[in-house]
């Protein structure tokens, strides 16, 4: 073994969310902690649609609004259901979310990894950057001891490694957690950023000062299940489209093209009208939540966030960094507790589940649990938002001199046209209400 | 309303890649010579792989987003490696 290896009290690996919250929980507790990322710097390697719903860095900084690096509030948030030609739009606005604690906040992840990760840095934590965890070191017993990296002489010794290191988790693999593939449980996010003036941004989208919007599609997939979704900056909108895997490959559509007919789309189109491409990015999302969730403690390991399938994404909802720092910031805990208790054992690093149990955390994810399988289901894909736009636009329009056949007529009309089986809609309704309940 | 796509090659151009010595990806053309779906060829978002004529595919690592897309969906064993660019190599993201 070459000496220049290191050793610590706790390796963490990556410095995406989850990373930075458990390095900061281990620093403060005045713990030695290294923190491994593989990008030049934080937020270099990771992508995400836009919004961070701040209340849990509350727990990191007081009054973090104050300094965090954000581009705008979220004060309008919209849903829109659509088919190739139609959108019906419900939207949002409330005055209670353009002031402190706010409750959305468009931010690049350049920007926000970069900022959180110097929280960790601030409190003591050692980031190092443009290294690859490239394999978990084991002792004869099987326990996890540390990480080999890239570096020559590169292994760092530690009680216990936290493996925050994202959807495709190859620490997480190798430790027999996850199976190496799970194209049914994971989706592909691509997005472009598109610059617009600031002005032209806020009038189209009636916005005032540092206001946002946020808007989720769905019907916008040509089929495949997933949804669509457009947020805010302060000079830039981002556009993107998330699809299961399965159904993409299915399809045989390219990625891109999704985005261009969302683009396209005569509800979108007037909102993006002359502006410019300045990224395309894509990433992988966890979505099979607390069904899919691996083991999360071993002898010497935690894992957090996405490589642990903590991303909320329930078609409403894609809220995973702020799970991702919950279990982050409760990974870190536990593992400081651990260390100063002497074991860190799968047994002595137990707690990290029961934090997390009593947190949102697990407690949304199990609550939740079936919510994306309701979203992503064909008929909800498919067929429902053609029903609700035809009979929405049945009710708008007007017909005369033919006199109107009244709601429930109309209704029973865009079922059959859009050839819905008033048994599945029933019986989907009510899972919905039991998934979402 | 339909305003001009981009074209692909200015698509992936917006995007920093510091371009590593070592193709930390790897395609066996012979497996793929096999594979009746190619479904990489239509998933990978940053469209790296091209169908030969003889049924293969050619491949290459240079402008990859590390997304993990195409060893997900392939389904013939031993067709992909697999792994990260070196540390700081690969894909930058400046907005995300
Ligand atoms: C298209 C899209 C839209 C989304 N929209 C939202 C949204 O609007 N709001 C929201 O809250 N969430 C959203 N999410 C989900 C959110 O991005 C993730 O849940 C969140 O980033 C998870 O944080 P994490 O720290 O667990 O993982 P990541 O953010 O993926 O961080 C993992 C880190 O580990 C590093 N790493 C990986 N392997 C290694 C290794 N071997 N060695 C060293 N470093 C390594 C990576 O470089 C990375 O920095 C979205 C995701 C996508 C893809
Ligand atoms: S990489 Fe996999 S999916 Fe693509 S052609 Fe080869 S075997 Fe088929
Ligand atoms: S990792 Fe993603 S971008 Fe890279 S080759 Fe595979 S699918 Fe394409």
């Amino acid at each position: 073994m070459p000496d220049d290896t290191m050793t610590a009290d706790a390796v963490v690996v990556g410095a995406g969310p989850a990373g930075a919250a458990a390095a900061l929980e281990l620093a403060r507790a005045g713990r030695n902690v290294v923190l491994v990322e593989r990008g030049a710097y934080p937020g270099a390697k990771n992508v995400y649609g836009g919004v961070v719903y701040g209340r849990i860095l509350d727990e990191v900084v007081p009054q973090w609004w104050t300094e965090v690096p954000v581009q705008r509030w979220v004060t309008r948030r919209a849903t829109m259901v659509m088919t190739p030609t139609q959108a019906l739009t419900v939207d949002y606005r409330t005055s209670a979310w353009d002031h402190s604690p706010y409750n959305g906040m468009t931010i690049y992840r350049g920007d926000f990894d970069t900022w959180l990760a110097g929280k960790a840095v601030a409190a003591g934590a050692q980031l190092v950057t443009s290294t690859v965890v490239t394999a978990l070191l084991r002792d004869a017993a099987g326990r996890v001891t540390g990480v080999r990296t890239d570096r020559p002489g590169g292994d760092i010794h530690a009680k216990v490694v936290i493996a925050c290191d994202g959807v495709n988790s190859f620490l997480a693999k190798e430790a027999g957690l996850l199976p190496r593939t799970s194209p049914e449980h994971t989706t592909l996010g691509v997005k472009e950023i598109l610059a617009l003036p600031r002005e032209v941004i806020d009038e189209r989208f009636g916005l005032v000062g540092d206001e946002g919007l946020d808007i989720e599609m769905l019907g916008c997939t040509s089929g495949i299940p997933g949804g669509g979704f457009l947020y805010t900056n302060l000079d830039t909108v981002s556009v993107g489209v998330v699809v299961g895997l399965t159904g993409l490959a299915a399809a045989k559509t390219r990625p891109e093209e999704l985005i261009a007919r969302v683009k396209a789309h005569p509800g979108v189109a007037p909102y993006l009208r002359g502006a410019e491409l300045k990224e395309y990015s894509a990433h992988l999302i966890p979505e099979g939540g607390y069904r899919a969730m691996p083991r999360l403690a071993i002898d010497g390991m935690l894992v957090a966030g996405d490589a642990a399938s903590m991303c909320l994404a329930a078609g409403l909802w894609l809220e995973g960094v702020n799970f991702a720092i919950g279990a982050g910031l409760a990974a870190g805990q536990t593992a400081a507790e651990a260390i100063a208790a002497g074991d860190t054992s799968a047994r002595g690093l137990a707690g990290y589940r029961r934090r997390m149990e009593a947190s949102f955390v697990l407690a949304d994810h199990k609550r939740y649990r079936n919510a994306a399988d309701i979203v992503l289901a064909d008929r909800m894909q498919r067929e429902y938002p053609g029903l609700i736009c035809d009979f929405v636009e049945q009710v708008f329009t007007v017909t005369n001199p033919t006199p109107k056949i009244g709601m429930i007529r109309e209704f029973f009309r865009a079922v059959r046209r859009n050839h819905v089986q008033l048994r599945s809609l029933a019986r989907d309704g009510w899972r919905a209400l039991r998934a979402f309940r | 309303m339909h305003y001009p796509e981009v074209s692909f090659d200015e698509r992936m151009a917006t995007v920093e890649f510091r371009v590593g010595e070592r193709a930390h990806i790897t395609v066996d053309s012979d497996v793929c010579r096999s594979c009746t779906t190619k479904d990489c060829v239509h998933a990978c978002p940053a469209g790296l792989f091209v169908p030969t004529t003889d049924g293969g595919i050619l491949f290459n690592y240079e402008q990859c987003f590390e997304c993990g897309t195409c060893y997900q969906v392939c389904n013939a064993e031993g067709a992909i490696t697999w792994t990260y660019p070196a540390g700081g190599d690969g894909v930058v993201f400046r907005k995300g």
